[in-house]
Parts: C-alpha cells; structure tokens; sequence
C-alpha cells in the first residue's frame, strides 16, 4: 500500500507539556545513545495527541531523538497504525477484516461503515466526525467480530449493535467497550468450563473495559495529564537500577554518510588541495639527447615498434628521435619527458617501447616487427 | 480434562481480583528469591527437563534457547526480549495474560533474564493493545512499589528493570529480528541469520526473544517442578497450553488445556460443540493463519500437539489458534482472505514474498470468484512453492501454506466453481 505525507500539512507541531514529559520519560528506557528505539512510543502519542502524523509532528519527533528526518519518515510510513491523513474528529473506526472476523461477520461491519461514514475508508464522513478502515487481525478472535474505536475493543458486535454504538459516539455518549453480547472476556458465553472457583465477582468489568470506564478517555484526543506520569523504573537516586548493574551498551555505529554529502564533502576537499603543477609529476622529467636529423640520413623504422603509427613516428622524428638504439636508451625521467610531449600519455611503458627497441636496435626481431613487415600494413 | 488447581493462568478471564496481592494470593511472587538463589543452571536444566516448547509457534525448547546465551559477559550486557507482539490471526491468547494475569509474565520475566544473565528486559508488545499495554504497565509499576523489580527484585539480590515497549500494527515484527530492529527505532525487517540473537541481538548484544506464555509459565514450572508439567501431553509435547478457539462454534473462547487434548475433548467441553453439529464441519485451521488448513473430518480425532498435526495431518500446533469453520464458509475466500493479509503484511525487504505474495493473492481472489483457468490452480501451486524457503523469514513461508493446504484439501471446490463459472451454472452449485 502506497504511503505519503498528506497533500496538507499544518504549520507546526508541538507535544503538550504533560505529552512532553511523558516524551521525556519514555527515552528513559533506553540506554544511552539509543533514544531511537522511542520513536514509535513517540509517534504514537503525537497520533493520539492531534488524531494523525503530520510531517511537523515527525521532524520535531526526529529533533527531539536527533534522528534524521527521512529515518522518522520510514517508520512512519511502514508502520499501519500511524495514520498520515486527518481522521474523524470524533473516531476512526478500524474494523478487523482478518479470516476469523470475516466469517463471523466482519463484512456487515464494513457494510455499515461504507453507509454511516463513507463509502471509502480513509475518507472523512460528512460531519467530520469520523473516518474508517478494514486492519489486520486485531487479535481478539474469540471475540469476532470486533472493531477498535479509540484505544478500546468493541468485541462481540452485530451490524445493528454497531451502527447504534456509532450514532452514540457521535452524540458524544460513553459507550461501553468490550464485548457487546454479555460476556465478559475470552469466557465461553455460555458460562465457565473451567476456572469456576476464580469467579470472585468483585469487578464489573473486565480489565481493558475497566481502564475506559476509569478514565474515560478511549476516543479523547490525549493531553497527557489524564492519568499521572510514573517512571518507577528510575530509582529514587535517579539510577535505572538494571541498566546500571550490567556491562554498558555499546554505542551506535557511526551511521554512513548520505551519498550527497559524501559527494559535497570529496568536492571540498578537492577545491582545496592545490592543483597539481605539471613539474610536480611523479618522476621528474629530464631530456634525452635528440638528434637533428637521422645518423647517415637513414633513420630506423621507428613503426616497427608496437604501438607507433605512421603519425607517431613523425611526432618522434620532430622531437629528434629517429633510431632504436636511441629509444632504448631512455631513462625513466626520459620517458617521462617523452611521455608528456605525446599526446598518448603512458604508451611507451604500456606496449614496452623500451624492451622492443633494444631488441631491434641489437638487430633482433620482434613478434610485431615481424608481423609488420610480413603483412606491410604501413606499406603506402 | 484439566482441573483447576493444575491451571498455571488461574485469572485468565479476569474474573479474580487483578492486582498484585490477589496474584500474590493465587500463589504467584511467592518464593520468587529462593528459586533465583538456586541458580542459573539449575533454572536452564529444570526448564529442559520440564519439556516446555516455545508458545510462539516454532515450538522450538525454551530451556535449549536460553542455554545458548553466554554464561559470562564480554563486556556487553545480556538483554531478554519478550514477543507480545501477538498478530498472528486466529490467536488472542497473550492479551489474556497481559491484561487479566500480568503477575505470571513479570515474574517470569525476573527469572528468566536471571537465568541467562540479564539485568533487563523489553516486552515488545503490539500496537493495538492500548488497554492491555495499559494493564500490563500498571502491573509492572505495581511490582516496582512492592520491592519486586529493580534494585535487589524481590530480595534476590538481582537489579532487574522490566520496560514496555509497543508496535504499530506491524505484523512482521513478531519475527525475532523484525522485533529487535523495531525495538531499536527502526523498521520491521527480519535481519538475516547468522548472527543469531544470542550472539548479536538487540543493540547488538546477546538477545534472547520468547512469546509471552513460554515466560508466564516459567515461575510455576519452578515451583512445581519439571515432572508436573512434563507429566502432560505425549512426550516432546509436555505441558498446558492456551488454546483459542475463534470461528464456527458455539461458544468461542481462550482456555488452558493439557496439550495432546483431542479436538473433540476441547470442542465439547469449552466451546459448545461446533455449530450445526460435527456434520456441519468443514474445515479448521488448528495453529494460526500460517498453518495449512485441515478437512474437518480428519480433525474431529486429532490430537492436539505439535508432532500430531506436524506428522499425520501435514499441519501445525503453531500457536494453538483454532480457527474453526463450519460448510456455511467460502472456504476459498477464507484462505483468500488470509493471501490478503500476507500481502499486506509483507515488510517488502524479498522480492519472491514481496512479489510473490501479491500475486498469490491476486491468482487466489480470481479462484473465489471462479474467474480462472483450471491449469492455473497448479501454477499456483508451483508459486507457492518458489516462495516457500526462498526468503529471509518466515512470513514467505506462512503465505504459501495455507494455499498449499486449500489446494491439497479443498481442490474440488476450486474446480468446481471454475468450471460452474466458464458453463455459467452457478445456480446449481448455489442450490447445494
């Protein structure tokens, strides 16, 4: 499923303060250095705080983690439950689809969404009130079919059931969570087949009902002061204990740098190293004695080394070589010299100009100059 | 069946007092120290000895996956993950514990990081249960006030800190990797293996993940012993397990039973029977979402344990999420439906999964509606099978295998409707 940032984005985001301590409390947790492990707890809140993640909400998340933008942004778009688009003032309603919900009736679930919200989920209702979506197995499966409103569980449901329950949170009643047909958790309905002596019958009502009837708060948008902040895994002397008896956590790897800035970086670093002047080869070049003209008037066919053409030949003559006992006579710093009045630069080491003229000027034949002669290919 | 009083979640339902000191009265807490005080070996060798697979699925031994942590440190800490990252469809057996006897898990939690030498634990639980997060967290804030975790837990002389942490809807983080990279800020990618956690885990160090109940069990284990627990089930299938039994029957619940319990025994006695009688049986999917379904009329014998649904109906245990359908069900859309599920929940990191799951579903949603050619049934098979082994978790895998179980058991409907489509004699399959 294809993820973005919604097409409008607010100005800005900001935690309420109560929302920003408990921020503050949850980084606790982790080791030093691995704030990073906070940002879904993070984004979450910054969810149940405005009712979806907004681009402001994940970079000011980002800053707060020293996380890169584009980091945030990744889990936020891989994770299902964070919502990137504005949901129902009121709700957004997920109903679970998964097989166990389907064949007990989840898809009358949908069908009164499709009517009473919107034919599309994802999409506001005409009052604004809500929005919807089929999830994934919610995992309450003996409890099919359900939905989550908020932070509850509507378990238990029929199509009827639902679309009255929708109409009482959107006349801003409290309705109770849980299941919806008189059970009062996983129990089988018809009454206990097991566990009949831990009926104590002093709760109303089950444990995730009970947070809801308490607090109240199961589709308010949250500020973080409706329960009190209790960290009690920082001891009174400010010390976690179990993270201070163990050995320290390494430290995270230095991530690797984007390819942009590594780019930027070698570009800098290259304008301000100094060009490289042309004496400052790595050998320094030195002339060989040239001739000016050919001894006796009868110059070597310098073509029979491999790689001088009839076009290099020339080049050599007009610089005074004309013999191969003078090409086999260079020095290193000669071949530099002769190397950078070429325009082929590093030939006369890569086809062993050297080696060849040796052979050639001792009257020895080489594979090449053989070759040459035999098939005339500098013949006009 | 089971009695009561070798029940080890006594407050599944919620029914009893939920707080600490009705844990405490119900026996949990209780002789948390001495246990520890007997020592790491001894806790590793009793949970071997006890026969307790891991509750998560693979059944893999718990007391051998905590014997591969290092026994000293290398100057890394040891972490004990804890996967209640419950997603599997078809399984709500965790959120019980989390929510109505949090107690077993906490103290469970304090033994087992003891007993592979860690001083903390993160319980990575999923997204969507805010109210048992919620529950959870109060449990453990409670078990701080009362001395239980922290600085010397529970007079042990251990400092031991319990953390929650939560998802967000991604199912593939209840893959131990995918988990541990979530954990650590990231998205949910499996990591390849090796390194497997108990050599670089969470932020690198030795990790060891388990599901929520392999955990809980641990202290009662202790308490009563090896022999207790490895005294039911068949061998190699020790102990008492949740199962949750969603679908069509009369009356879907979570309950512990002795593991090797028939299916009958568990229908009649906790959920009612099957709706419509045993006649109106069709299929059941005995262990979550990513086990091959079974025809009902095998299932009505079975024995209910790893090795018996492994072996003799080419499915599996899984996590004890008994999925149930009676011949109401379209059972091809039913498996469809799961298809769509892979689909969705397919991090994207392989591309025979990425890919493979989309099209699987694609090819299954056409069989629902018939809209096929019968060679294709087949073709899908083949797919199925490509995807199978070729990727870096298990979820690929978990995609081909309920098809592959429709194909193996169900190939007639398939056809059926296929061939009803091209003759455009739907009615008479209708009127069936």
């Amino acid at each position: 499923m294809l993820r973005r940032l919604h097409s409008e984005q607010p100005e800005s985001f900001a935690f309420t303060p109560a929302n920003q301590a408990w921020a503050d409390a949850q980084v606790t947790k982790y080791p030093e250095g691995r704030q990073a492990s906070a940002v879904i707890p993070l984004l979450w809140r910054a969810q149940e705080q405005e009712g979806w993640v907004s681009k402001p909400a994940i970079e000011a998340i980002a800053d707060m983690l020293g996380m890169a933008y584009i980091r945030v942004l990744e889990v936020a778009s891989f994770y299902f439950m964070f919502q990137l688009q504005p949901t129902g003032s009121v709700a957004h309603v997920q109903i679970c689809g998964t097989t166990s919900c389907m064949i007990c009736g989840a898809e009358d679930l949908i069908a009164v969404c499709k009517e009473k919200i919107a034919p599309k989920p994802y999409t506001l209702s005409e009052d604004g009130k809500f929005t919807w979506e089929e999830v994934e197995c919610l995992g309450a499966c003996t409890n099919a079919p359900m939905a989550q409103i908020g932070k509850d569980y509507y378990e238990d449901l029929t199509a009827d059931g639902f679309g009255k329950m929708l109409d009482d949170l959107a006349a801003g009643k409290l309705v109770t969570p849980g299941p919806q047909n008189g059970r009062y958790a996983a129990e089988p309905k018809s009454g206990l087949t097991s566990l009949t002596e831990y009926d104590s019958g002093k709760t109303q009502y089950n444990a995730s009902v009970q947070l809801q009837m308490d607090i109240k708060e199961g589709v308010k948008r949250i500020q973080g002061d409706e329960v009190p902040l209790l960290t009690p895994w920082v001891g009174k002397d400010g010390v976690v204990a179990g993270r201070a008896a163990a050995e320290p956590t390494p430290k995270t790897p230095d991530a690797p740098k984007p390819a942009v800035k590594q780019a930027a970086e070698a570009k800098k670093a290259a304008a301000e190293k100094p060009a490289p002047k042309a004496e400052t080869a790595e050998v320094a070049e030195e002339a060989p004695e040239t001739l000016t003209a050919a001894r006796d008037g009868k110059a070597d066919d310098l073509k029979l080394l491999k790689g001088v053409g009839p076009k290099l030949e020339q080049t050599l003559n007009e610089l005074g070589f004309f013999h191969f006992d003078q090409v086999a006579a260079w020095s290193e710093a000669e071949v530099a010299w002769v190397d950078s009045r070429l325009k082929f630069k590093g030939r006369i080491e890569r086809d062993g100009w050297i080696d060849q003229a040796k052979k050639l000027a001792a009257g020895e034949e080489t594979e090449f100059a053989k070759k040459a002669k035999k098939d005339g290919i500098y013949d006009e | 069946m089971l009695k009561d009083q070798d029940r080890i979640f006594t407050n599944l339902y919620g029914m009893h007092e939920r707080t600490l000191k009705g844990a405490q009265a119900r026996g949990h807490w209780d002789g948390t120290a001495g246990l520890i005080e007997k020592g790491r070996d001894w806790v590793v060798q009793t949970m071997k000895d006890s026969g307790l697979r891991g509750r998560g699925g693979a059944g893999f031994p718990t007391g051998l996956k905590w014997s591969f942590m290092p026994k000293e440190s290398d100057g890394r800490p040891s972490y004990l993950v804890i996967n209640a990252d419950e997603s599997e469809p078809g399984t709500c057996k965790d959120r019980e514990i989390m929510r109505h006897d949090p107690h077993t898990l906490i103290e469970g939690a304090l033994i087992a990081s003891f007993a592979m030498n860690a001083h903390t634990c993160y319980i990575y639980l999923r997204g969507e249960y805010i109210r048992e997060r919620e529950a959870l967290q109060a449990a453990i804030d409670e078990a701080y006030d009362a001395g239980l975790l922290g600085k010397n837990a529970a007079g042990s002389g251990w400092d031991f800190d319990v953390f929650l942490h939560h998802g967000a809807g991604a199912y593939i983080c209840g893959e131990e990797t995918a988990l541990i990279e979530s954990l650590e800020g990231k998205k949910g990618m499996p990591r390849m293996k090796p390194p497997f956690p108990a050599g670089a885990g969470l932020y690198g160090c030795p990790t060891t993940v388990n599901n929520v109940e392999s955990i809980a069990v641990v202290p009662t284990i202790l308490r009563r012993g090896a022999e207790w627990f490895a005294g039911f089930g068949r061998p190699n299938n020790a102990g008492t397990k949740l199962f949750a039994i969603s679908g069509h029957v009369n009356n879907p619940c979570v309950v512990e039973e002795a593991m090797s319990i028939s299916f009958e025994e568990l229908i009649e006695k906790h959920c009612g029977g099957i709706r419509g009688g045993w006649d109106n049986l069709l299929a059941v999917i005995p262990g979550g979402s990513s086990v091959p379904c079974v025809r009902g009329e095998n299932m009505r014998d079975a024995i209910m344990d790893f090795d018996y649904l492994r072996g003799e109906l080419g499915s599996g245990l899984g996590t004890a999420a008994v999925i149930v359908m009676d011949k109401s069900t379209d059972i091809i859309k039913a498996i469809s439906r799961l298809s769509y599920f892979y689909k969705h929940e397919s991090c994207g990191q392989c591309t025979p999964c990425r890919e493979g799951t989309g099209w699987m579903y694609r090819v299954m949603d056409r069989l629902v509606k018939g809209e096929a050619e019968l060679e294709e049934i087949d073709m899908l098979w083949d797919v199925t099978k490509q995807v199978e082994g070729h990727t870096i978790c298990a979820l690929g895998d978990a995609a081909a295998w309920p098809i592959q179980g429709l194909i193996k058991n169900f190939r007639e409907e398939i056809e059926d409707r296929i061939k009803a489509q091209k003759s455009g004699r739907m009615g008479a399959m209708a009127a069936e």
